[in-house]
């Protein structure tokens, strides 16, 4: 077993008088793709903003790197190394696609050989280089939203929803973008509700209900036990040909 | 109490609920009541009609501020028309009491569709810009009222007979009553009295009925109340509508009590932010807060005031630099200010807010 | 494999649309007012006062706009910074007054130029005690936002009272700087031009920095999504803080230029812009920098011919023309794309 680069020990989040993560324990191998999984309000995305700093958490522990981040402020914790895309892709679309890559560079400056190297994922990119993004289609944004979060490398990739309202043919891009992301050595931790893509990009997973994870293990186990998806997922047999 | 209690049914079921707080709204209630006995003179009658109807409407301000969590600076221009639509009607028709009906009914009208303007227009995009939006509306009304001269009279305003009962020289009785003449002037304040009583009795019963539950839900959580199927805009409109309509009422019983209708009595800045500061230290969405807000507030404008105009005399006298400036009676706003800053951050809850609070 | 996207994704450039239409409202309306104004002199006159005045305005209400765009915090207090501006030039006037009669007008252009950099100074020293001191605490509370400031501003204004005295200050303009310039039978007072000039340069340089520079860009990004700059590693907060500081000197500045246009000093002047400011944003667009200019050109010329054509329809009419754009474009003429 590899090291996790990310820890979450009794994760509460209460968002005003609400009450959403119950503990969660979450582990994040570094290396790996980890797949979050789970119903819609099992809070998922409250679990990715909780470890950007966005909510605050209630109770328990976020380590990242081995060193205590719960109560870092969201600058300081992507200063730390974690890049985030949130579900709403979080493009600026008043600024070019240039502008939104250059405000993810620290210093300003993107390295030509990464670019060159983000161009070949998405070359929508490329094209569209100098338009405001709010121009681009939903697939390109999306894709915008992953070359800004890659635009360095970072120790670890948060990832909401990436193939969320995008048509099969580019969610099949986006599966392929995300391979070959993997092949570099990123560390991921993608909130997926298409069991599909979770199956294809998976290494580990873990699965939410309710505020608590609920199950973790390897991708590969779940995706051979279909009894297993049935219980958590609440899949049936052809959901997830 | 029991539900079927007739004090129940007044009060739509919401009571003071302190012990301090229903000694204290007894001791208004009675001293109003019988100001004209108390209080002989017409100086101290003076000042409680006044109070009478700035408990009006400042309750009606609550209504939109403490009950529907919508701030608006339009609100003196509502209380402006209702002044104006008996200025106008007075003094371009005989005095009588058909000619008031017209203006008041005139008034109403007016104010209520302003509002409606206003709600519909500004509040369906995001509650802030109806601030901007009153704001800018009524500043350009007083301007537009200061400026119509033929019809207001502008700056000077206009000053005007009202129905013959209500004038000072008019005798109900020919002898006094426990001592005092029952002229004009005094049936003015009951009329004053006992609509603003009634006026207040209504306001109750409107956030107490399932209505004002809905408001206080949308000033809640405006997000959820939409998605439960309630309309935010039209509630909130229907609400700003309710409150113009009483603060319109609360200018008509100014209009008659002063029998002078002009700019700086009605429409002015200040007595905006008179009605915001008696709201925050009375309690803002606590109806009875209005009662003791408008109480204190004028009181001490009429006593401390005069005090400190003495205070800042006496420092001058000293001879003590800068500090008789701080204290003049002109500085009156100065210290307004600093005390409904101060409340806002602090005292948030009001007086009404902390008699309960000590309470439990 | 890197090729797949490309395969699949249609290769067709999206259309860059620049929305000019609200922009050219600006000269659509001044021509339309010509015949209304009917002489060709009065016309240039007026719409030179407009542009003057349009300028001021622009400059009292950009930091407003850009502090509710970044920070969603609406200052009804934002009229205090253009009273102090206004006030802060006495401690200007005092020692120089023998600047402002003198017959040089480089002394005379000097004296003004002194009087807005230390307004700048002390309005944007303010706007940072502000911030912390009334700002701050109250911070994603609009309903307490709108009372605080509020009061902030009722404070303030009595406190212009105390120091500087209750009633109204005439203000001299430098003796080189009164006057018109006549050109055929058009008079452009100088002082109106000199208005125009600064309120370009001051737009042409606020441009610069929002587009061409780093901060500017997160500035922008910032007005749109507050929360991903925050994610991107950026401190969202100092940004905020040098925002309405910089808003702050602005509004400054505008208050020095407004006062030397009115020629008369009070402490309500700011109030009494502060209405017209709020229009202009509203008309504008919450948050948008070329809206509030293009919003406070328009109220301007729509003040000045109002005001020339029917008197006593001028405020009224700025009240219209907020109606009719919103009845147009609800959000105002360059809505900020927000979340």
């Amino acid at each position: 077993m590899k090291d996790a680069i990310l820890r979450l020990d009794g994760v509460h989040t209460h968002i005003g008088q609400y009450h959403i993560l119950h503990g969660i324990d979450l582990v994040v191998p570094r290396g790996q793709l980890t797949m979050l999984l789970g119903r819609n309000g099992a809070g998922k995305t409250t679990t990715l903003r909780t470890i950007m700093g966005l909510w605050q958490a209630s109770k328990g522990h976020v380590h990242f790197d081995g060193r205590d981040i719960t109560k870092l402020s969201t600058p300081d914790i992507a200063q730390a190394g974690i890049a985030y895309v949130p579900e709403n892709m979080g493009i600026f679309a008043d600024l070019t696609v240039r502008e939104n890559m250059i405000l993810a560079a620290r210093n300003g400056e993107i390295d030509p050989k990464r670019l060159k190297w983000i161009f070949g994922l998405f070359p929508a990119l490329e094209k569209f280089w100098s338009l405001a993004a709010g121009t681009l289609s939903g697939g390109q944004k999306q894709m915008l939203a992953i070359a800004r979060a890659i635009v360095e490398p970072r120790e670890l990739l948060l990832i909401d929803e990436p193939t969320k309202g995008l048509a099969p043919a580019i969610i099949m891009n986006m599966i392929q973008a995300f391979r070959e992301l993997k092949s570099t050595g990123a560390t991921i931790l993608l909130v997926e509700q298409n069991f599909m893509a979770a199956r294809l990009l998976g290494d580990s997973v873990a699965v939410m209900d309710d505020g608590r994870v609920v199950h973790r293990g390897a991708m590969a186990e779940l995706a051979e036990d279909t009894t297993l998806q049935q219980k958590l997922l609440g899949l049936s047999m052809d959901a997830h040909q | 109490m029991l539900p079927n209690n007739p004090i129940h049914s007044i009060l739509s079921g919401d009571y003071p609920r302190s012990k301090a707080l229903s000694v204290a709204l007894v001791i208004v209630l009675v001293s109003l009541a019988f100001a004209p006995f108390l209080f002989p003179g017409s100086q101290p009658l003076n000042v409680a009609a006044k109070i009478c109807v700035f408990v009006i409407l400042v309750a009606s301000y609550d209504l939109l501020l403490g009950y529907t969590g919508i701030v608006s600076f339009a609100h003196t221009m509502f209380y402006g028309i209702g002044g104006y639509g008996v200025a106008i009607a007075m003094y371009n028709f005989n005095a009588g009491w058909g000619a008031l009906g017209l203006g008041v009914l005139a008034a109403l009208v007016l104010a209520m569709l302003l509002a409606l303007l206003i709600g519909l227009f500004s509040l369906r995009v995001r509650a802030i810009f109806f601030a901007m939006i009153t704001l800018a509306v009524a500043s350009a009304f007083a301007i537009l009222a200061s400026q119509l001269n033929e019809i207001t009279g502008g700056e000077d305003g206009r000053s005007y007979r009202i129905p013959e009962m209500l004038r000072p020289a008019f005798r109900l009785f020919d002898e006094p009553v426990l001592g005092v003449m029952i002229n004009g002037r005094i049936l003015t304040y009951y009329l004053i009295f006992f609509a603003a009583l009634i006026l207040f009795l209504l306001a109750l019963r409107v956030v107490n009925s399932p209505f004002g539950r809905v408001l206080q839900a949308i000033r809640e959580n405006d997000f959820r109340a939409e998605a439960l199927g309630y309309r935010v805009v039209v509630y909130r409109s229907i609400a700003n509508c309710l409150s113009a309509g009483m603060a319109t009422l609360a200018g008509v019983l100014m209009a008659l009590w002063l029998r002078y209708t002009g700019p700086d009595t009605t429409l002015s800045f200040a007595i905006m932010i008179d009605i915001l500061l008696m709201v925050v230290i009375g309690g803002m969405g606590t109806l009875y807060g209005a009662v003791l807000g408008a109480t204190i507030f004028i009181l001490a404008q009429n006593y401390l005031q005069v005090l400190m105009g003495q205070f800042s005399g006496m420092l001058e006298a000293a001879g003590i630099p800068l500090l008789p400036g701080l204290f003049h009676a002109d500085r009156w706003l100065l210290w307004l200010g600093i005390l409904f800053v101060l409340s806002v951050y602090f005292f948030p809850v009001g007086i009404v807010g902390k008699l309960r609070q000590m309470k439990s | 494999m890197t090729a797949v996207a490309a395969t699949t994704e249609t290769v067709s450039l999206p259309k860059v649309k620049t929305d000019w239409l609200p922009a050219l409202l600006v000269p659509i309306l001044a021509v339309a007012a010509l015949p209304l104004v009917g002489s060709f002199s009065t016309w240039v006159t007026l719409t030179v006062a407009a542009l003057a005045m349009g300028m001021m305005i622009f400059l009292m209400a950009s930091g407003l706009t850009l502090v509710f765009g970044l920070m969603d915090v609406l200052n009804f207090g934002h009229g205090v910074f253009i009273s102090f501006g206004a006030y802060v030039s006495l401690m200007v006037l005092g020692p120089l007054a023998g600047w402002v009669e003198s017959p040089n007008i480089w002394l005379n252009i000097g004296v003004l130029l002194a009087c807005i950099v230390v307004a700048m100074l002390v309005t944007g020293a303010l706007g940072y005690a502000f911030e912390r001191v009334v700002i701050r605490p109250v911070y994603g509370q609009h309903l307490k936002q709108i009372l605080i400031t509020m009061g902030g501003m009722i404070v303030a204004e009595q406190m212009i009272h105390v120091i500087w005295g209750a009633s109204p200050i005439p203000l001299r303009l430098p003796e080189g700087l009164r006057g018109a310039i006549v050109v055929g039978e058009a008079a452009m007072e100088k002082y109106r031009v000199i208005a125009v000039v600064l309120g370009l340069l001051v737009f042409g340089l606020m441009h610069l920095l929002l587009n061409r520079t780093k901060i500017g860009l997160l500035i922008r990004a910032g007005v749109e999504n507050a929360e991903m700059v925050e994610a991107l590693g950026y401190r969202i907060r100092r940004l905020f803080v040098g925002v309405f500081i910089a808003g702050s000197a602005l509004a400054g500045l505008g208050g020095v230029l407004w006062a030397f246009y009115r020629q008369t000093l009070t402490a309500g002047m700011g109030m009494e812009v502060n209405v017209l400011i709020f229009i202009v944003i509203i008309i504008g667009g919450l948050g948008s920098i070329g809206g509030c200019f293009v919003g406070a050109l328009l109220v301007a010329l729509v003040a000045n011919y109002t005001g020339f054509l029917a008197p006593k329809l001028a405020l009224g009419s700025s009240i219209l023309l907020m109606v009719l754009i919103l009845l147009w474009r609800p959000q105002g003429l360059y809505p900020v794309a927000k979340r």
